[in-house]
């Protein structure tokens, strides 16, 4: 398997040598050709800058990045064969749809009908034939989206690079949009390399991702890898809202004194147990109903399905889990 | 506890009335600024477009008030015509010189200026509005003047050839810059830039960072992007900035009197017949040729696409 983008140790810092911001410091970083690749963590965490330095907005402070093995330190964006769907989409709002979509064969000088049938067929693939004459100021939040994904890939780029993609859209649509990404990254065979602070997001759309805390990565895997057997404590945290243990914990739950990471749906409420605690909050999500628990000062989220008894505030309840989830990460 | 609190008095019971009947105050707010525009200035416009279709006796000099085109056939003598047409070239090149010095300077302030230098940019194309209008004229013609700084500094350096140049050249012939048509340019320019740098500063601020890079993104050139992208989307700007430029340009009657070789000029034509000459139908005439001019631009700008980004 080729590798799509490379990040050989770069770093990007902001502001004065003497006290600059590392908004990305040191990342190392292979995204596999044809992967649906995340890049998640919270805000500030380097995500948005690594998906700017690939589409050469920004450029490394140090290191090297390779696109498909050629080193791009030198290549200003435009002729850089990735694309780009843009945070606030970024259409150019003098012109119509069709024409935006157009954008990237104009600059290339392709004649006017033969960029017009590629920007209809592009969209037509984003489902919007009908729509090649209206401005984007007409059309709704969604559609929006779609005339950029069109934009980015009327190109044919060998990389997609989405910067929040879904982040403007209701939950309908999200979930929605998300299906037809998927199934477009398929179709199409490209690398798509996307950022997002939405957990879910990430990891039911990609198939590898990486996850950024303080501008480095905290880890890099399949989101089966990051979901189950969290490298940190932040990973822990940040990927589901696990219940991080501390060791003394971890020990009074019958393991080693490790710090652990237990998911809430692995969490279970029992008559007995060695660790009890007060239930503090309770949170109805339709399938279950989320129980947090007070245990030797540690809140501990529990899930509860639908269908079994859910205690009222204030109980006093034992913990029990299934011991293959407790996922230990080390350190005392 | 009850629901509703009791009011405190004058102000509250007439926030509520608004609140109840938001149409009473709109109507108080929008009367006033109605009335004005409504009588004072359409009406006065209405007043000169009828003076327009007067004449004037030749005889006695008396303005007969009966309805008549033969006022406006007077502004298609070749003294009249002459002054129209140079007062649109003068119009025209110093808009598209004011265009293109602006350009640079608004991107700049849009763009890259922060904190101070904002500041420094806002107080450096505002400050020259401050201080009086015939002072910085005057203040020009001293400049250009053949004793002035930029005559001394050409002799000085050896490039008094340049200005020797350009006072050789057919039209902007003069004793010095400040004799010459070109000085007359040179000082419009000057006085109405700020006018056309505020807009375009303002049109350009509202395109975003992002819609620069997907344009790279996609391809495009830095050149590309500017004609493409920047430009079209800054033409509101630039036709906003030019409106002043341009109709004030039509319209000053002191620049010509004060830098170059005196020709007329619309503005100048129109204070010399409503005062000195005393023939109001001609000035009212020479007035519309401007509004007209304005209205035929404005067209062509629409229909050039210049507002499809608004």
């Amino acid at each position: 398997m080729t590798a799509a983008v490379t990040f050989q140790n770069v770093s990007r810092h902001f502001g004065p040598a003497s006290a600059p911001v590392k908004a990305v410091d040191g990342v190392d970083l292979t995204i596999p050709e044809g992967s649906f690749f995340a890049m998640l963590g919270p805000s500030g965490s380097g995500k948005t800058t690594c998906l700017r330095l690939i589409s050469g907005f920004e450029k490394p402070t140090s290191g090297q990045i390779r696109i498909f093995g050629e080193d791009v330190s030198n290549t200003p964006p435009h002729l850089r064969n990735v694309n780009t769907v843009f945070q606030d989409y970024a259409l150019f709002p003098h012109l119509n749809v069709r024409d935006n979509v157009a954008y990237g064969l104009m600059v290339k000088g392709m004649a006017r009908a033969a960029r017009y049938a590629r920007a209809d067929e592009m969209l037509a693939l984003v489902k919007l034939a009908d729509y090649g004459d209206r401005k984007p100021a007409q059309l709704s939040g969604g559609q929006r989206q779609r005339v950029a994904l069109a934009r980015a890939l009327v190109n044919e780029p060998r990389v997609l690079l989405l910067d929040e993609p879904l982040g403007a859209l209701d939950l309908k649509l999200r979930e929605a949009m998300q299906d037809e990404l998927k199934a477009l990254q398929h179709r199409l065979g490209l690398t798509f390399i996307f950022v997002t602070h939405d957990q879910h997001e990430a990891l039911s759309m990609a198939d590898h991702l990486a996850v950024f805390n303080d501008g480095k990565i905290a880890q890099i895997g399949t989101p089966q890898d990051i979901y189950d057997r969290p490298a940190t404590r932040f990973v822990a945290d940040f990927v589901g809202s696990s219940n991080v243990l501390p060791p003394a914990l971890t020990r009074a739950l019958g393991g080693p004194e490790e710090w652990a990471s237990l998911r809430p749906e692995a969490t279970r409420l029992a008559p007995t147990g060695p660790v009890t605690g007060r239930v503090t909050a309770l949170r109805y999500l339709g399938s279950g109903t989320r129980v947090v628990i007070d245990a030797q000062g540690i809140d501990l989220a529990a899930l509860v399905p639908s269908g079994h008894p859910v205690p009222a505030e204030g109980d006093i309840t034992a913990i029990a889990f299934d011991p293959a989830a407790l996922h230990l990460m080390g350190g005392t | 506890m009850t629901a509703i609190l009791p009011p405190r008095g004058a102000a509250d019971r007439l926030t509520g009335l608004f609140w109840r009947r938001p149409s009473l105050l709109l109507f108080l707010l929008i009367t006033p600024p109605l009335l004005w525009l409504g009588v004072v200035y359409l009406g006065s416009l209405a007043a000169l477009l009828l003076q327009s279709f007067y004449s004037i006796d030749e005889f006695s000099g008396v303005v007969k008030e009966e309805f008549t085109l033969k006022t406006y056939a007077e502004l298609f003598r070749p003294q009249n015509l002459d002054i129209i047409l140079r007062t649109l070239v003068m119009a025209t090149i110093v808009t598209l010189t004011c265009a293109i010095l602006a350009f640079p300077i608004a991107y700049y302030a849009a763009r890259y200026a922060k904190g101070p230098w904002k500041a420094a940019f806002y107080l450096g194309v505002m400050l020259p509005l401050w201080s009086s209008y015939l002072v910085k004229v005057y203040a020009w013609k001293l400049i250009l003047a053949k004793e002035g700084i930029i005559g001394w500094a050409a002799e000085g350096t050896g490039t008094g050839f340049i200005i020797s140049g350009i006072l050789s050249i057919p039209g902007l012939e003069g004793s010095s810059l400040s004799t010459s048509p070109f000085g007359t340019y040179l000082v419009f320019v000057y006085i109405w830039l700020p006018y056309m740098i505020l807009p375009l500063q303002a049109a350009l601020e509202r395109v975003p960072t992002s819609m620069l890079e997907a344009s790279a993104d996609l391809g495009a050139t830095r050149g590309q992007t500017f004609r493409t992208v920047i430009l079209p989307l800054a033409m509101p700007g630039v036709i906003a900035g030019s409106i002043f430029t341009f109709s004030l340009t039509l319209g000053d009657y002191i620049i010509p009197q004060i830098v170059g070789d005196s020709s007329r000029f619309i503005g100048l034509a129109v204070y010399q017949l409503q005062g000195t000459a005393g023939n109001i139908p001609l000035a009212a005439a020479f007035a519309v040729v401007p509004i007209l001019i304005m209205l035929v631009y404005l067209g062509l700008a629409k229909r050039a696409g210049a507002f499809d980004a608004l």
